[in-house]
């Protein structure tokens, strides 16, 4: 077992290079708030990447920023905050719900498992930010793709390939970013008590309203009772306005209440973090991703099969399950109520065991598989970064 | 510009493989005689032209599968052709290819407005999409400029932009699934109604793949709200400087408009000359800001981006008040293509982007080249997002002159990568940057790109050709060059 801290390219390279001679696979690490997700590394060596780090370039007029891609997160939202910019897909911070502590999350983190909070049915996830790279290739070789400009169809987009790779086809050293304003304000319209059917009713409502919503969720354990949440994000005379104008056309499903800037903020940033299912240790965690429509009878069949808590966000897209008990954390159930191609479900929280046990990530169609097989040859044609950590055989 | 030399064994069997898709498609789908092939030797990029080997119209997903498997095994090409209005030349005809037309995929299969989605074949045009969704208040964002005409299919192939991509995003962030077919008959679906997929996002790679990875059959898109209330501001500047200043600044301010144009001098007067859209004529530079979504927000932002001008130095500024001036505003510069044909032959358009703030050195550089070049050039341009538009203007009949066009054209290109851009922001590589690929990337980026494509096609039989300034051979990229244990870790301190 060894650990190697490269701080340059040539050195990361010549560990690459190294690993791949003898065959003996690299576990990538940098903040390593993100090692308790994904499928259990059994790797003789950890790369460890964060000395490349640090903020090489931000231009706030341009919107971009670019980093060494282990910088780590706190510090870029800082230096973007000072700005009145964000990173616009609201990355959580999964740490209390992954108990992992430790140190914070990077940049190339947050990329490689591509995240996204709240604001992706609005902005997008970590891919549609994520602008160019430089990397090393598990081939040992130092390459790159896209740019430093937010609008660039200049070869493939290598950087969707990379985002939610995992860090099984290269080792990024720098990253560059589309960054966002930030909204002057946030207000959230309240509703309680609703079912899932009639909250996720009255979140297509919303969505499908006028009024530019950046969050829909639903969470029925609230205390309190269940509530069903809108955000609207701008300019204060923007918000005040909207958010009015939504509790009004929601008046069929009960009276409203609005939440001003702070609670908002309190409120979104838990969603995103997982914070309502974060308690139960024990309990496995999914992240189910379904056509938004679809959620209640997503829940009603598994709900005939599983006892679980849950919440939704992205207005019923995205279904945040807790499963406690049972030997494969629900994965058999909930995988069977996702119709072919309908879907799919990530176990985010779980035990080595189980996260050994039942596939993490939603098992792939025979052809699809066999693609993502040659894709990984091309890259990493011996498997030595993160071997195993997305699919046993990539 | 080099095209891959005509198999002429192939061309020679035109008639034996016109009646094996004929098999699979029936007689009136395939396209043999010279005269009927004429109307697809090019595309949008029309200084490029090749006769195709046959031209084949599938009807459906199964056929185009067919089709694709019989290639394969007789190992021949496929050039997949949506409306033929790439303006780099990503449909170019192969004459020892087949070009697969996507044009009777074409119908709307499912709106979807709980799921906020619309599912179309490839064929169906951009607009079609929104017009089929317009009643009911919704519209697919993506707006390239030729929308009445261009598939969504090829909006997949070139993840096209347009001029609202600051805010809105291009094709990439407004799909969610493709059907695709791969070069072995294959079919797979990526994505659907849902965000995201398990394992690799190949949705994400085949957006702008330029019909090289598999062709697309289906497409799912977001459908957004029309926004309520869009306004627009017109404002004149004194110079180009300004102009670029007033537009980091709007976006300094956290102000993302809809979308932000600009023009130069020459640009303003030849569409003032035409469509008479009431521009100052004693301006360098016009820049028209379009707010849209909340009328409360809009109203509001509108205020601000007007102070953001006079503070800038605009020496004019117009607000709309209602509907018909901010179509007004825009008359000008959407009209600015047909503005140009009326004071030149011909015209090359380019659409390299740059860092914004880059604008007034690569204006002031490109008035050097014209100069060079004896050339005239004209920029209408995304200010927004930082993508230019110089249209080279010159007479193809003059010797010369295309010539000298495409290596001015260069020239732009080359300084605008200098300047930290791309050489292309919506158009694509197709032939016509394609030996310009190395400009940005090296050996080793463009090789990790064609491994990527030997994923999906080893024995490229997709779109040859195009993007790739130099083909290599799967097996070669494969290699890996190990030395069998020989090489140490370097001597580095370990924990």
């Amino acid at each position: 077992m060894s650990r190697f801290r490269p701080t340059d390219e040539k050195q990361l390279a010549e560990i690459v290079s190294a690993a791949l001679d003898s065959e003996e696979p690299l576990e990538i690490v940098a903040g390593g708030s993100k090692r308790g997700l994904g499928r259990p590394l059994q790797a003789p060596h950890t790369l460890d990447v964060s000395g490349f780090s640090g903020i090489r370039q931000y231009e706030p007029e341009e919107l971009v920023l670019s980093a060494g891609a282990a910088t780590p997160l706190d510090e870029i939202e800082k230096t973007l905050k000072a700005k009145r910019q964000m990173l616009a897909f609201e990355p959580g911070d999964w740490r209390a719900l992954l108990g992992s502590g430790g140190q914070g999350q990077t940049l190339g983190g947050i990329i490689s498992c591509n995240l996204a909070g709240p604001r992706r049915i609005r902005q997008g996830a970590a891919r549609d930010h994520f602008l160019g790279f430089q990397a090393v290739s598990g081939r040992g070789e130092a390459f790159k793709a896209g740019g430093r400009v937010v609008k660039n169809v200049t070869g493939y987009d290598l950087c969707k390939l990379i985002a939610g790779s995992y860090g099984t086809l290269a080792v990024m050293t720098e990253i560059t970013v589309k960054v966002l304003p930030l909204p002057e304000a946030t207000r959230t319209v309240a509703l309680k008590g609703l079912d899932d059917a009639r909250a996720v009713a009255a979140m297509i409502h919303g969505l499908n309203s006028s009024h530019e919503l950046s969050g829909a969720a639903h969470l029925p354990g609230a205390a309190g009772g269940a509530l069903t949440v809108l955000r609207v994000e701008g300019p204060v005379p923007s918000v005040e306005a909207r958010s009015a104008a939504l509790r009004a056309e929601l008046k069929t499903f009960g009276g409203a209440e609005i939440l001003g800037d702070a609670d908002s903020v309190k409120l979104w940033t838990g969603l995103g973090d997982g914070t309502p299912l974060a308690g139960d240790k024990e309990s496995a965690v999914w992240r189910v991703s379904v056509a938004p429509a679809t959620a209640p009878a997503f829940l009603a069949q598994l709900g005939r099969a599983l006892d679980f808590k849950y919440f939704l966000d992205w207005g019923g897209g995205l279904v945040w399950l807790s499963v406690k008990g049972g030997e494969d954390g629900g994965a058999q159930d909930i995988r069977a109520c996702l119709a072919q191609d309908q879907g799919h479900a990530t176990l985010i929280r779980g035990s080595a065991a189980l996260r050994n046990s039942v596939p993490v990530f939603q098992p792939l169609a025979p052809a699809l598989a066999s693609l993502a097989a040659r894709i990984k040859d091309g890259f990493d044609p011996k498997r030595v970064l993160n071997r195993g950590r997305l699919y046993p055989e990539i | 510009m080099r095209m891959p030399t005509p198999d002429a064994a192939t061309i020679a069997r035109r008639g034996a493989i016109a009646a094996q898709l004929r098999a699979i498609v029936g007689d009136a789908a395939v396209i043999e005689s010279e005269n009927e092939r004429r109307p697809y030797e090019t595309d949008g990029l029309t200084a490029y032209h090749a006769l195709p080997l046959l031209v084949v119209l599938p009807s459906t997903t199964q056929e185009v599968s067919r089709i694709m498997a019989y290639c394969h095994r007789e190992n021949l090409k496929i050039v997949p052709r949506g409306a033929g209005t790439s303006l780099s030349g990503g449909a170019l005809p192969l004459e020892d290819g087949i070009t697969l037309g996507l044009s009777k995929l074409n119908r709307i299969l499912d709106v979807d407005f709980d799921n906020r989605c619309a599912v179309a074949q490839s064929g169906v045009t951009n607009l079609a999409i929104t017009n089929a969704v317009a009643d009911k208040g919704f519209y697919y964002a993506p707006d390239p400029s030729s929308q009445i005409a261009c598939s969504i299919g090829g909006n997949v192939a070139e993840n096209s932009g347009g001029v609202h991509c600051l805010k809105y995003g291009l094709t990439t962030n407004n799909v969610l699934g493709v059907e695709m077919v791969l070069i072995d008959g294959t079919v797979i679906r990526l994505g659907g109604k849902h965000l995201e997929s398990g394992g690799y996002d190949l949705l994400g790679v085949t957006v702008g793949s330029e019909g090289m990875l598999g062709v697309v059959t289906e497409v799912t898109v977001r459908l957004l709200r029309k926004p309520t209330t869009a306004r627009a501001v017109l404002v004149g500047f004194p110079s180009n400087e300004s102009a670029g200043q007033c537009v980091a600044s709007i976006i300094g301010a956290g102000i993302i408009p809809g979308g932000m144009e600009m023009m130069d001098k020459p640009a303003i007067h030849a569409v003032e000359d035409f469509v008479h859209a009431g521009y100052p004529l004693d301006v360098e530079a016009l820049l028209i800001v379009e707010l849209d979504g909340p009328t409360a927000e809009v109203d509001h932002l509108i205020e601000r981006v007007e102070q953001i001008a006079k503070q800038c130095g605009s020496v004019s500024v117009r607000i709309s008040n209602n509907e018909a001036e901010r179509v007004l505003f825009w008359a000008g510069r959407k009209a600015a293509f047909p503005a140009l044909g009326r004071i030149t032959p011909d015209y090359y358009c380019l659409d390299p982007t740059i860092p914004r703030a880059k604008l007034p050195d690569v204006l002031r550089h490109m008035a050097e080249l014209s100069k060079k070049y004896g050339l005239r050039v004209v920029n209408v341009f995304h200010a927004g997002d930082g993508n230019l538009h110089p249209i080279i203007l010159y007479d193809a009949n003059k010797p010369d002159e295309l010539e000298r066009t495409e290596r001015f054209g260069v020239d732009i290109m080359k300084y605008c990568v200098d300047m930290g851009g791309v050489l292309t922001g919506e158009h694509g590589i197709g032939v016509e940057k394609r030996d310009l690929m190395g400009v940005m990337f090296n050996a080793a980026d463009l090789n990790q790109q064609q491994r990527l494509k030997c994923a999906f096609d080893p024995q490229g039989l997709l779109n040859p050709g195009k993007v790739f300034p130099e083909l290599h051979r799967c097996a070669e990229l494969g290699r890996l060059h190990v030395h069998h244990g020989k090489v140490r870790f370097p001597d580095l301190p370990r924990f």
